[in-house]
């Protein structure tokens, strides 16, 4: 019984069988990838597990709970986060202060009225974001305001923010879409001190085979919307049918 | 100070003293000179400054932290003075209980209006809450107004009459609104050479609310509970992947908004004990964004002064008229004074809202942060100058939002 359980899920936009009978397991502390061509329904399915959208049929479980019709931030308060393909960030605020609204969230839950307190006196969350920052190496640019941030920090910055919350599972989608080598590498080596420091799931969306294959421990080739194959990266490398599916029949 | 740091106690101390010093600095000229006509320092219009000053912080909580645009505020304003009216006709003239239901009464108001508003963001949250206000306004006007049930007087608006209840008025204090038998009308006036300076209870009173208003204010801004309602004009869906409802959120900050709305609506009822629909209309709930935007939206000082500068002007600018453009130009051959009289005079008198439009359009333009960025370019090119420049680097480094 692993984590993430996707059972049959369907999604149908009008015409368009986005997911059909998608079936997924993903174990505990591992990295799991699914990968798979433009169109596949990468997207749809994780979007079907973060409560942007509501599949047709089928169930979603994390952690033997059904997470099926409940709203994003509750899904996310149960311990799923999720990195987007453009980073989201608060753009408006500092860096510092990016980094304590998710420890808030933690620590408060999805709404508290703490209109009274002062921001400066919240000592013990300026100190776990300091530390986070300080892990990232993005301690000296807590006063800028992140959306003057590049594109590489902006992507460590929104990592870090998920992970501030300790989430059980992390979600991420194509995160190293558009970035330059030296940013890519950076993101993978960030991904991987992750996984060897913290109790963590990790799901991975992305096109990059040179970071699918430099992180995933399992990996789920999708294909119009259906899953092909599931195996070890070693196997999938070879593996007949994804070549199929990436380069067409006559390769 | 108070909970504040540095920069903001020195904010705050600089409010405190503007609103202190006021009948001092208003009247700058004296009172026999052609110049007088610019002097703002009679209590009527301070009362003004203050009140709308509180109406544009309260709105300044929602505009300028969540970014949620309402056309409709001027509701809350209205339900807060006839709230304070009816306190008036029925209990008693002490302008306390008055002042404290209307804020109860325009906070109940706000969370029924934007529990509904707020399912919706963006123009559509401008257009329904424009549609609350214009609703309410028709309520007061007519339908609230009729022989079996008369909650607003219509046209003639809600006012005390002799024959009212005031269960708790007694022959001692005075026929008017009042804070334990200090009128709000009561009025010193101090006449130093030829100036004359007026203090008046009214105007004291109600700045005094403004400034504890103002400082809840800055504390709310300051607060994780600021914090979070900066998020939700940044990038809701972040907020809602980071485990947040952005929806409670914005609510509180629209309830606490109206309750400002509410609180300003019972003080004008307080210095002048009626109340109209046309307080409600769609014009007065535009007003309160003009002042906003005009003195910079998003930052803490920025209302107080947009609410001072558009009530100036519509003070000072609609009281001039063709004889005193005729004074001025005086000095001018006949024929080029009648041209120059001819030219400025769409643009005062009741043309003032022609010499507003301008005005807004050039800090819009030059001064998108409004009147306070202005006062910080003009900080910055004096601390240049004196060659302070690390000091400028500092500040520009330093969070926004002052």
């Amino acid at each position: 019984m692993g984590i993430l359980e996707v059972k049959n899920v369907n999604k149908r936009f009008g015409g368009l069988q986005a997911l059909g009978d998608v079936n997924l397991s993903v174990n505990e502390r591992t990295v799991h990838a699914i990968i798979g061509p433009n169109g596949a329904g990468k997207s749809t399915l994780l979007n079907c597990l973060i409560g942007k959208l509501i599949p047709d049929t089928g169930s979603v479980m994390f952690d033997g709970q059904l997470v099926l019709g409940l709203k994003p931030y509750e899904i996310n308060q149960m311990g799923i986060s999720r990195v987007f393909q453009t980073p989201e960030i608060f753009g408006d605020l500092t860096v510092l202060e990016n980094m304590m609204i998710p420890i808030f969230a933690k620590r408060d839950g999805s709404f508290r009225l703490h209109a009274f307190e002062s921001t400066l006196n919240e000592g013990e969350i300026i100190d776990q974001a300091m530390v986070l920052l300080e892990s990232l190496g993005m301690a000296d640019k807590r006063t800028m305001q992140s959306a003057s941030l590049s594109r590489g920090d902006k992507r460590r910055l929104e990592i870090g923010m998920c992970l501030a919350q300790e989430p059980r599972l992390l979600l991420l989608d194509e995160p190293t879409a558009g970035m330059a080598r030296a940013d890519t590498n950076n993101t993978i080596d960030l991904l991987k001190q992750i996984k060897d420091e913290r109790d963590i799931t990790i799901t991975i969306i992305e096109h990059d085979m040179h970071v699918v294959f430099s992180l995933a421990e399992r990996i789920t080739v999708l294909a119009q919307g259906s899953p092909l194959v599931e195996d070890t990266p070693d196997n999938i490398k070879g593996h007949p049918k994804v070549r199929e599916a990436y380069l067409g029949e006559s390769a | 100070m108070l909970g504040l740091n540095k920069q903001d106690t020195s904010l705050f101390l600089i409010v405190v003293a503007m609103t202190v010093l006021a009948p001092f600095f208003l009247n700058p000229f004296p009172s026999e000179s052609s110049l007088a006509l610019f002097n703002a320092g009679y209590p009527d219009l301070m009362q003004r400054f203050v009140i709308f000053g509180i109406f544009a912080i309260g709105f300044n909580i929602l505009f300028g932290l969540t970014g949620y645009l309402s056309f409709g505020h001027a509701a809350f304003l209205g339900v807060g003075s006839y709230a304070a009216v009816w306190i008036f006709k029925l209990f008693t003239y002490n302008v306390i209980p008055a002042i404290v239901f209307s804020v109860i009464v325009a906070g109940a108001f706000a969370l029924f209006i934007g529990y509904i508003s707020l399912r919706r963001s963006g123009i559509y949250f401008s257009i329904l809450t424009l549609a609350f206000a214009q609703m309410s306004f028709a309520l007061a006007y007519s339908v609230l107004s009729n022989p079996n049930f008369n909650l607003t007087n219509g046209e003639t608006g809600l006012q005390v009459y002799g024959d009212d209840l005031q269960i708790f008025h007694r022959e001692n204090l005075p026929d008017f609104p009042h804070l334990f038998g200090l009128s709000m009308r009561a009025n010193y006036e101090l006449e130093i050479g030829s100036w004359l300076f007026n203090f008046s209870a009214g105007y004291y009173i109600c700045a005094i609310i403004m400034i504890a208003a103002f400082y809840l204010a800055v504390r709310i801004f300051r607060s994780p509970f600021g914090t979070m309602l900066r998020a939700v004009k940044s990038n809701q869906t972040r907020m809602y992947y980071t485990g947040l409802n952005a929806r409670p959120y914005t609510l509180a900050a629209f309830v606490v908004s109206g309750m400002y709305a509410g609180l300003a609506g019972g003080l004008m009822a307080a210095v002048d004990p009626l109340a109209g629909a046309e307080r409600m209309q769609w014009t007065a709930s535009g007003e309160v964004v003009l002042m906003t935007i005009l003195g910079g939206t998003g930052t803490l000082i920025g209302p107080i002064l947009g609410a001072g500068f558009i009530k100036y002007f519509e003070n000072i600018f609609s009281k001039i008229n063709d004889t005193i453009l005729h004074g001025w130009f005086a000095f001018l051959p006949e024929g080029l004074e009648n041209l120059m009289v001819a030219i400025v005079h769409p643009f005062i008198g009741k043309g003032w809202h022609l010499t507003l439009g301008i005005l807004f359009m050039l800090v819009i333009i030059f001064l998108p942060g409004g009147l306070v960025e202005g006062g910080q370019r003009i900080l910055n090119l004096l601390r240049r100058r004196n060659g302070q420049k690390s000091d400028a680097d500092k500040s520009a480094q330093s969070t926004p939002a002052e």
